[in-house]
C-alpha cells in the first residue's frame, strides 16, 4: 500500500505543444481527504495538466511535490508508485480482455514472473471492489459491460494499482442522471480515505462534490477558492470570462402542422440487431422536440434513417407529407431536411476542404454556385463571407481547411450550411457535445431562431439541461422505442432520468 | 491405387510442407497481435533461407554434420531478429506507414539474398539437409505413423510451437502486454507499459520465426537454395494470420490447408491424372483467396493493427 498523500502541489507547470501553450505556469494543491474541482472550457488545459500529473506527459517547466518532496514521473507507473492514479475521460480499458486481465496489465508485481498470476489479480479486484462498495464482475469481458459498469471497473482498476489520489477526467460525461448521482455518492464516501481531483464543466456537479475549485482559462489559473462561497453563475462567469445567459425556449407561439412523421420504424444497427423497433414520432412546425435518452438506445440509427444514411427495414418517414423512408440522401436533402450529424468531423464536414467549400457542399451542383459544371469561386466566397459574419464563425480565413477549426467553430460551419438552406425540418444530434459554453450558447440561440421561423426541429441530446431549456416537448427513447412524450413544462430531471433508465411513468 | 493410399500420399507430403508457412505465420501473428503489420515477412524468409543454407553449403565436405544445420537455423533466427529490429526502427520509432515499409523490407530481403547467392555461390547446389527422425514406436502406427511421426525434427518442433504460442499469448504476462498494445495501446500506456518496447520485442520474435521458416525451406524442404525459393510464401503467411483469426491454432489450420492443397496438386501430377497442370498449380492460391473472401470475421482482430503509437497525438 502506498503512503497516503497528505499534500500534493503542482508548481509553475508549463507545457507547450507545437503552436499551442497548453499550460502556462499553473499551480494548484490538494490536501488529504479533499476534493478539488478543476474547471474550464474545452482547450483550457485541464486534461493536459492532469496527464502531466499522471505521468503521461512531461512538463516543460515546473515541478510536482508529493508530501513536500519533489518527484519526477517518467511514466504512469511512477505516478502509481506515489499513489496517483487517473481515470481518463475515454475509458482506458482493453475491450477484448476481462476485468481481471485489465487490472493485471497494470500490476507490476505480476510482470516480474513469466507466468501470469491471474488469480492474484482477481483476488485484488474482489478485495478492492468489496472494500469500496464498487460491485464488478472480475471475469466479465469489458466489451459486454455498460458504460456505468466500465466506469466502476476503471475506479476499481485505479484503486487496485495503489491510487491514493484519484484524478477523474469528466467522469459523468457518458452517464445517465441516476448513474451520475450514484457516482457522486460513492466518490463522497471514498473521500474518507482518498483525495480527488475532479475535472468537469458541469457546475452543478462541481458544487455537489468539491471542497475547493480551481478554474483554468487558456492554460492559466484565473480563480482559486472555496466552492461553497461561490454560486454556479459566478463560476460560469469566471470560466468563460463573461456573464453567460443560456437562452431558453419561451414556449410562445403555437406549433403548426406536422413536418416530420415517423411511424412504426424498424431499423437495424451495425451489429444486425433491431436498433429501432417500431418507433413513432411527430415533429411539428415551429417546435423543438427534444429526444432524451442514454446514448446507444437507437438515437444514432434514428438520425441515420432520417437522413437516408441507413436502410429502413420497415415503417414510414414523412417529411412534410412526402414519404422518404427509402429515398436517397439527395432526395431527402432536396425535400427540405437539415441534418447536424453526431460525428461532426467525419460526417459534418470534409476536413481538408476549405470553410468556403464546406459551406456549399449540399448545393454545389445548383445554379448559383456553379455554371455548366464549373464552380463560381466568386459566389462561393461571397456566400462564405456572409455566413461567417452571420454565424460568428471564427477562422483565420474562409480559405482555411475546415478540419483545423475548433469543435465549436466546426459546428457553426455545419449549422450555417444547414440553416442557410431554410430547412423544413432539422435533425440536430448532440449539437453542443464537447463545444465550449460560448459556442453552445450561440448554437442554442440559432436553434431557437430557426424554431421561430416555423421549422420543426428534432434535438437529440443526452444533456438534460439542454433538452429541458430548449424543447417544447420531450420524447424519451429507450431500447429503440419512444417510451413517453412529455410537455417540456411537465418534465423534471427526476422523471426524465427514470424514463431514460426504462422505468415507465406509473 | 486405393483411395487410402492417395490420402496417405497427400497427407504425409502436406504435413512437412506446412512447416515453413507455420513458422513464418506464427511469427507474423505475434507482430500483428502487438499491432504491427509486417508485409516484409517474404524478405525475412528469403534472407533466412540463404543464411540458413550457408553453413551447410560451406561445410558440405567437412565433418560438421548436423551441427552445420543447427548453426544455419540459429543464424537464420538471428538475421530474422535483426530484420525485425530494422522494421521496428522504421515503423515503430519513425512511424513510417507499415504497408509501404513492409513492401520495402520484402524487396530488400529477397534482393540481398539473391545478390549474395549469385555472388558467393553462383549456381544451384544441393546440400544434404536435415535428415528424417522417425519417432521410435509412434512412427510404426499404421497410416498415422507415416503422416505424423516420420519427419525431420524441425516438423515436430514447429508443431509444438503451436500450443507454446497459445500459452505465451494467454498465460504469460508478456502475452498480456502484447495483446494490450495491439488492441488499445493508449490504455496500456496509461498503465505504465512501454508500448513501443513491447512492439519491438514482438517484431524480433516474429522475425526470428520468419527467418527459421526460411531456413526450413532451404535446409529441410528443398535442400538447396535458389533466388525464388520462397516464392511468395511470406505473403501467404500474412494471409494465413487473417485466415487463422490471430490464433495459433487457426494459423496452424490455415498452414495445413494450404500445404495439403499444394501436395494434392503435386500428387495429381505424380499420379498422371489428366488435369490441366496450370490449374493444379493455381489451386492452393485460389483456395486461400476463396477462403479469405468467404470467412466472415466473427472475432475482431487487434484493433490498433497498422497504426504507430504516439502518446502526444490526441484523438
Amino acid at each position: 500500500m502506498n503512503e497516503p498523500i497528505r499534500e500534493l502541489a503542482l508548481e509553475g507547470i508549463t507545457k507547450r505543444f507545437p503552436g499551442i501553450l497548453a499550460c502556462n505556469r499553473v499551480s494548484l494543491e490538494v490536501r488529504r481527504g479533499e476534493a478539488l474541482a478543476l474547471v474550464g472550457e474545452n482547450g483550457a488545459g485541464k486534461s493536459t495538466l492532469m496527464n502531466i500529473l499522471a505521468g503521461l506527459y512531461q512538463p516543460d517547466e515546473g515541478s510536482i511535490r508529493v508530501n513536500g518532496e519533489v518527484v519526477r514521473f517518467a511514466s504512469p507507473a511512477d505516478a502509481f508508485d506515489r499513489g496517483i492514479g487517473m481515470v481518463h475521460q475515454n475509458f482506458m480499458l482493453v475491450p477484448s480482455m476481462t476485468v481481471t486481465e485489465n487490472v493485471a496489465l497494470g500490476m507490476k508485481a505480476l510482470h516480474r514472473r513469466i507466468r501470469l498470476d491471474l488469480k492474484e489479480a482477481r483476488r485484488r479486484v474482489l478485495e478492492v471492489s468489496a472494500h469500496h462498495e464498487l460491485p464488478v464482475n472480475p471475469d466479465a469481458p469489458v466489451w459486454q459491460l455498460s458504460v456505468g459498469e466500465q466506469q466502476r471497473v476503471e475506479l476499481v482498476k485505479t484503486l487496485c494499482l495503489g491510487a491514493r489520489l484519484l484524478i477523474l477526467d469528466e467522469p459523468t460525461s457518458a452517464l445517465t442522471p441516476q448513474e451520475t448521482d450514484d457516482l457522486l455518492d460513492r466518490l463522497r464516501r471514498m473521500m474518507a480515505e482518498l483525495s480527488i481531483i475532479f475535472i468537469s464543466h458541469k457546475l452543478n456537479e462541481v458544487k455537489a462534490l468539491s471542497d475547493r475549485v480551481t478554474i483554468l482559462r487558456h492554460g492559466e489559473v484565473v480563480f482559486h477558492g472555496s466552492t461553497a462561497d461561490h454560486s454556479t453563475a459566478e463560476l460560469a462567469a469566471l470560466m468563460t470570462g463573461r456573464d453567460v445567459v443560456q437562452p431558453r425556449n419561451e414556449q410562445s407561439g403555437a406549433p403548426g402542422r406536422e413536418v416530420l412523421t415517423v411511424r412504426a420504424l424498424r431499423v437495424r444497427g451495425d451489429r444486425g440487431n433491431l436498433a429501432l423497433d417500431g418507433l413513432d414520432l411527430d415533429v411539428r412546425a415551429g417546435e423543438i422536440l427534444g429526444l432524451a435518452g442514454v446514448s446507444g438506445n437507437g438515437q444514432r440509427e434514428l438520425a441515420d434513417a432520417l437522413a437516408g444514411l441507413r436502410p429502413v427495414e420497415s415503417g414510414s418517414i414523412r417529411l412534410d407529407g412526402a414519404e422518404i423512408a427509402h429515398a436517397s440522401p439527395r432526395r431527402i436533402i432536396d425535400g427540405g431536411m437539415g441534418y447536424v450529424p453526431e460525428d461532426r468531423h467525419h460526417e459534418g464536414i470534409v476536413g481538408p476542404f476549405s470553410v468556403e467549400e464546406n459551406l456549399v457542399l449540399k448545393d454545389v451542383g445548383k445554379a448559383g454556385f456553379s455554371r455548366h459544371g464549373f464552380l463560381r469561386p466568386g459566389e462561393i466566397h461571397r456566400n462564405a463571407e456572409e455566413l461567417r459574419e452571420r454565424f460568428d464563425i471564427r477562422c483565420s480565413s474562409t480559405a482555411a481547411a475546415a478540419g483545423t477549426l475548433s469543435g465549436g467553430n466546426i459546428q457553426k460551419v455545419i449549422l450555417a450550411r444547414e440553416l442557410a438552406r431554410g430547412p423544413k425540418a432539422l435533425v440536430a444530434v448532440y449539437p453542443t457535445r464537447g463545444v465550449d459554453m460560448g459556442a453552445a450558447e450561440f448554437i442554442h440561440g440559432q436553434l431557437l431562431a430557426l424554431r421561430r421561423s416555423s421549422a420543426g426541429i428534432l434535438l437529440v441530446s443526452e444533456e438534460l439541461e439542454e433538452v429541458m431549456a430548449l424543447s417544447d416537448r420531450i420524447a424519451v427513447i429507450y431500447k429503440g422505442r419512444i417510451l413517453e412524450v412529455l410537455a417540456s413544462r411537465d418534465a423534471t430531471r427526476r422523471t426524465l432520468g427514470l424514463l431514460m433508465a426504462g422505468v415507465p411513468l406509473g | 491405387m486405393t483411395l487410402g493410399q492417395m490420402a496417405y500420399d497427400i497427407l504425409s507430403l502436406g504435413v512437412p510442407f506446412s512447416v515453413a508457412l507455420l513458422l513464418a505465420a506464427l511469427g507474423e501473428m505475434f507482430n500483428q497481435r502487438a499491432g504491427v503489420f509486417n508485409l516484409g515477412c517474404e524478405g525475412i524468409m528469403s534472407l533466412g533461407a540463404f543464411v540458413g543454407f550457408l553453413p551447410a553449403y560451406l561445410a558440405r565436405s567437412g565433418s560438421l554434420g548436423p551441427w552445420a544445420d543447427l548453426l544455419g537455423f540459429a543464424l537464420a533466427a538471428v538475421v530474422g531478429m535483426l530484420l525485425g529490429l530494422l522494421f521496428g526502427l522504421v515503423t515503430v520509432t519513425f512511424r513510417a506507414p507499415q504497408g509501404i515499409a513492409g513492401i520495402g523490407l520484402a524487396m530488400l530481403g529477397t534482393g540481398v539474398a539473391g545478390t549474395l547467392f549469385r555472388h558467393e555461390i553462383g549456381g544451384v547446389t544441393g546440400v544434404e539437409g536435415v535428415a528424417n527422425l522417425p519417432i521410435p514406436g509412434l512412427s510404426r502406427i499404421p497410416f498415422l505413423g507415416g503422416v505424423l511421426f516420420n519427419h525431420n525434427p524441425v516438423v515436430y518442433v514447429a508443431f509444438l510451437l503451436v500450443p507454446a504460442s497459445g500459452y505465451l499469448l494467454h498465460r504469460t504476462s508478456w502475452g498480456l502486454r502484447v495483446r494490450a498494445v495491439g488492441t488499445h495501446p493508449r490504455a496500456a500506456d496509461t498503465l505504465g507499459i512501454d508500448v513501443n518496447r513491447v512492439r519491438y520485442q514482438a517484431l524480433m520474435l516474429g522475425g526470428a520465426l520468419g527467418g527459421m521458416g526460411g531456413a526450413y525451406l532451404s535446409l529441410c524442404q528443398a535442400k538447396m537454395f535458389a533466388d525464388d525459393l520462397v516464392a511468395g510464401r511470406g505473403f501467404i503467411a500474412v494471409a494465413l494470420v487473417y485466415f487463422g483469426r490471430w490464433s495459433p491454432w487457426g494459423v496452424a489450420a490455415g498452414a495445413l490447408l494450404f500445404s495439403l492443397a499444394q501436395s494434392l496438386q503435386l500428387s495429381l501430377q505424380v499420379w498422371g491424372i489428366r488435369f490441366p497442370y496450370e490449374f493444379a498449380v493455381m489451386l492452393p492460391y485460389v483456395l486461400v483467396i476463396v477462403v479469405l473472401a468467404l470467412s466472415r470475421s466473427r472475432t475482431i482482430g487487434p484493433t490498433a493493427l497498422g497504426r504507430a503509437f504516439n502518446r502526444e497525438m490526441r484523438v
